[in-house]
């Protein structure tokens, strides 16, 4: 075992999460991928467990000291939830996805308005970037928001929205002056219940079925002006900033989805007896689960270390973040794939945990960024950093 | 609403062995645990606690080492926890192990209601909670499955009978004892977990609860555990087979065999 040095108190948050997936999430996880449905049993769980709190400042009810943000508090949890179900791990981080711009641009009403609620996991979060015709290019955006005395008004569609429906408190991108492009987006915070703010039909998805996703359906919406986060032309920064922070969390999520199927398919392995021996005994397959088992270990210490980083307070963290969420999800993918076919033909049987697993790793490549717009951070940020260095 | 919970350190039983020799538990290196019924008595106090506000305290009776046990509940949700240890109290048969308990109880000040699990998975005797009822002269109600309401110094349970169950109108304080049906033991919280690495259990001795020593412990014990052995296996069981009339048949022929009938 790699001794990763986390302090007591990571380490209590790791055995609080881990304890929470074994005996509340394992038991229903089957049921809810099943059923498709929001498993609210689970993220109460979580939230009575405090788990919600691991990345919300200590000012608003939350465990981060100031100074800190969390990140890795984040990852650890998320890890472990996802080596037990993916879906509702989502769930769970998805709330982060959208707290944290109230985190980092919130002014102070905002901050004692909404976070304590989210930090005692009364109330999920949820972030509304995505539209029908813009996904990769945020720039597409076309859900408008026109100022009208102390309001703004909001129109538009948000698509593919984790916890869409189920989350009470929505971050969401809309253009405030389309003539500027990307600094004519504004971030807006929108409770469930304001008038003219619906809900579209819940998405049948792939994997992570027991996770919720909708769309958000703004019809003449009215907003008021103290609900705006940051500044009006500031949106895309707030969507990027956000997204560097919590793209290590897909890394996390990532690793834990490979832990599991890696933890399924070794016990397997060892139990399965095939030409009179377990077939863990052939080297076909130890060589499959050594490989399963180190690009898993190289994954874990990249979302570690990244988490660390950008918890310590380092400032251009686009690259490295890139970095974790296209390492991370393209081994997951790859773990999984191998766990099912070291599992053979039980393995694409749905009564197997394991092809859910699968099903599950390929949205770690897609969301919050496909892996090849990762690739293009990554590579721009090359460029960058190598134009200026004397060679 | 003060709510008591008494509770007991127990070996693990899934990692105990016997001593085939001198036929004792083999508690060498063998895991401490809450007693398993009594974490939902602990969950329906604090269940209680959340509903109509007050405070949890954890009681129990044993060596230093079951502070481990006590502390677990304080991130489970206990306010507060209080183990009874003297050597005056070693080797305590349930009579005695209640008439302390029930000192204790008085010494944490005034109470409500008093929550017990079912049965200690070690002992399996199920005496302590109506013992402690018995001593204190308050009600008690055993295998009950759910706390309907509680109300100025009344309570509204259900008690689990083999085939059904009865609904019970009891004055307060009174002892309850639960069983596992009646609620799903949440996991520690994180604050809960924080507050326990530095709380300090309160211990007391005999005479801090003003316990008469010639009724505690082995002293206060008419019970004597003469020998405590493993039954003997009973020998496997022979499967018959064939259609239903070939297996009467052939039962019948062993039970001819065997001169039963």
């Amino acid at each position: 075992m790699i001794n990763w040095f986390l302090t007591e108190e990571q380490q209590m948050i790791k055995d609080v999460a881990r304890e929470v997936a074994d005996k509340v999430i394992a038991p229903v996880s089957a049921k809810y991928e099943e059923s498709e449905e929001f498993a609210w049993e689970c993220i109460e769980a979580c939230a009575q467990a405090d788990l919600f709190r691991v990345s919300i400042p200590e000012a608003y009810g939350g465990m981060v000291p100031s100074g800190s943000l969390g990140v890795f508090n984040q990852c650890l949890v998320v890890e472990e939830l996802s080596r037990v179900d993916a879906a509702i791990a989502v769930s769970y981080a998805a709330s982060g996805l959208g707290f944290y711009p109230i985190i980092f641009f919130g002014n102070e009403e905002q901050k004692q308005k909404y976070l304590p609620d989210l930090a005692d996991g009364k109330k999920l979060a949820a972030f509304g970037l995505t539209e029908a015709n813009a996904g990769s290019d945020a720039g597409g955006i076309q859900t408008k928001a026109v100022p009208d005395g102390d309001h703004y008004i909001l129109n538009g569609t948000k698509q593919w929205i984790t916890n869409g429906g189920e989350a009470d408190i929505y971050t969401v991108i809309a253009m405030t002056d389309p003539a500027k492009g990307s600094r004519g987006a504004t971030a807006f915070i929108v409770e469930k219940g304001t008038p003219g703010f619906s809900f579209g039909k819940k998405e049948k998805k792939m994997g992570i079925r027991a996770s919720a996703t909708r769309e958000l359906i703004f019809q003449d919406c009215r907003i008021p002006k103290e609900n705006v986060l940051g500044r009006e032309g500031q949106g895309f920064i707030v969507a990027m900033k956000t997204l560097d922070h919590t793209r290590p969390g897909i890394g996390a999520q990532a690793v834990g989805i490979a832990q599991g199927a890696l933890d399924d398919a070794v016990n397997y392995a060892r139990k399965r007896v095939q030409f009179g021996k377990p077939i863990i005994a052939q080297q076909a397959i130890q060589h499959m689960l050594a490989d399963m088992a180190t690009s898993i270990e190289a994954a874990r210490a990249l979302v570690y270390a990244v988490a660390r980083s950008i918890d310590a307070g380092t400032k251009d963290i686009s690259k490295e973040s890139a970095m974790v969420k296209l390492f991370c999800s393209d081994m997951a993918m790859k773990v999984t794939t191998d766990a099912v076919q070291v599992f053979g033909g039980y393995g694409y049987m749905r009564e197997y945990p394991v092809e859910k697993r699968m099903r599950d790793a390929k949205i770690t490549q897609i969301y919050e960024g496909t892996n090849q717009i990762q690739r293009n951070v990554i590579g721009l940020a090359l460029n960058k950093e190598y134009a200026g260095k004397k060679h | 609403m003060n709510i008591i919970v008494c509770l007991k350190q127990v070996p693990d039983t899934t990692e105990v062995k016997i001593n085939p020799e001198t036929n004792t538990l083999m508690r060498e290196g063998v895991r401490s645990i809450i007693n398993p019924f009594d974490n939902y008595a602990l969950e329906e106090g604090v269940r209680l606690k959340e509903r109509y506000g007050g405070a949890v305290k954890v009681l129990s009776m044993g060596p230093p080492q079951a502070k481990e046990a006590l502390t677990e509940s304080i991130s489970l949700g206990a306010d507060d926890a209080y183990l009874l240890c003297d050597r005056a109290f070693a080797g305590a048969d349930t009579l005695a192990t209640s008439y302390a308990l029930s000192q204790g109880i008085q010494k944490t000040g005034p109470y409500d209601l008093i929550i017990c699990g079912r049965q200690a998975i070690d002992g399996d005797t199920g005496q302590v909670g109506p013992g402690i009822a018995e001593h204190l002269g308050i009600a008690f109600v055993g295998m009950v499955r759910k706390i309907r309401e509680v109300e100025a110094g009344r309570a509204v349970v259900e008690r689990m009978t083999d085939d059904g169950y009865e609904v019970i109108n009891c004055t307060l304080p009174a002892v309850f004892s639960v069983v596992k049906e009646i609620n799903e033991p949440r996991v520690p919280s994180l604050r809960g977990k924080m507050r326990a690495r530095s709380y300090q259990v309160t211990t007391w001795t005999a005479a801090e609860i003003a316990a008469d020593t010639a009724r505690t412990g082995l002293k206060g014990s008419p019970t004597q555990v003469v020998r405590i052995f493993t039954p003997k296996r009973r020998g496997r069981g022979e499967m018959l087979n064939g259609d239903t009339g070939e297996k009467v048949s052939a039962l019948f022929d062993r039970l001819r065999e065997a001169g039963v009938v």
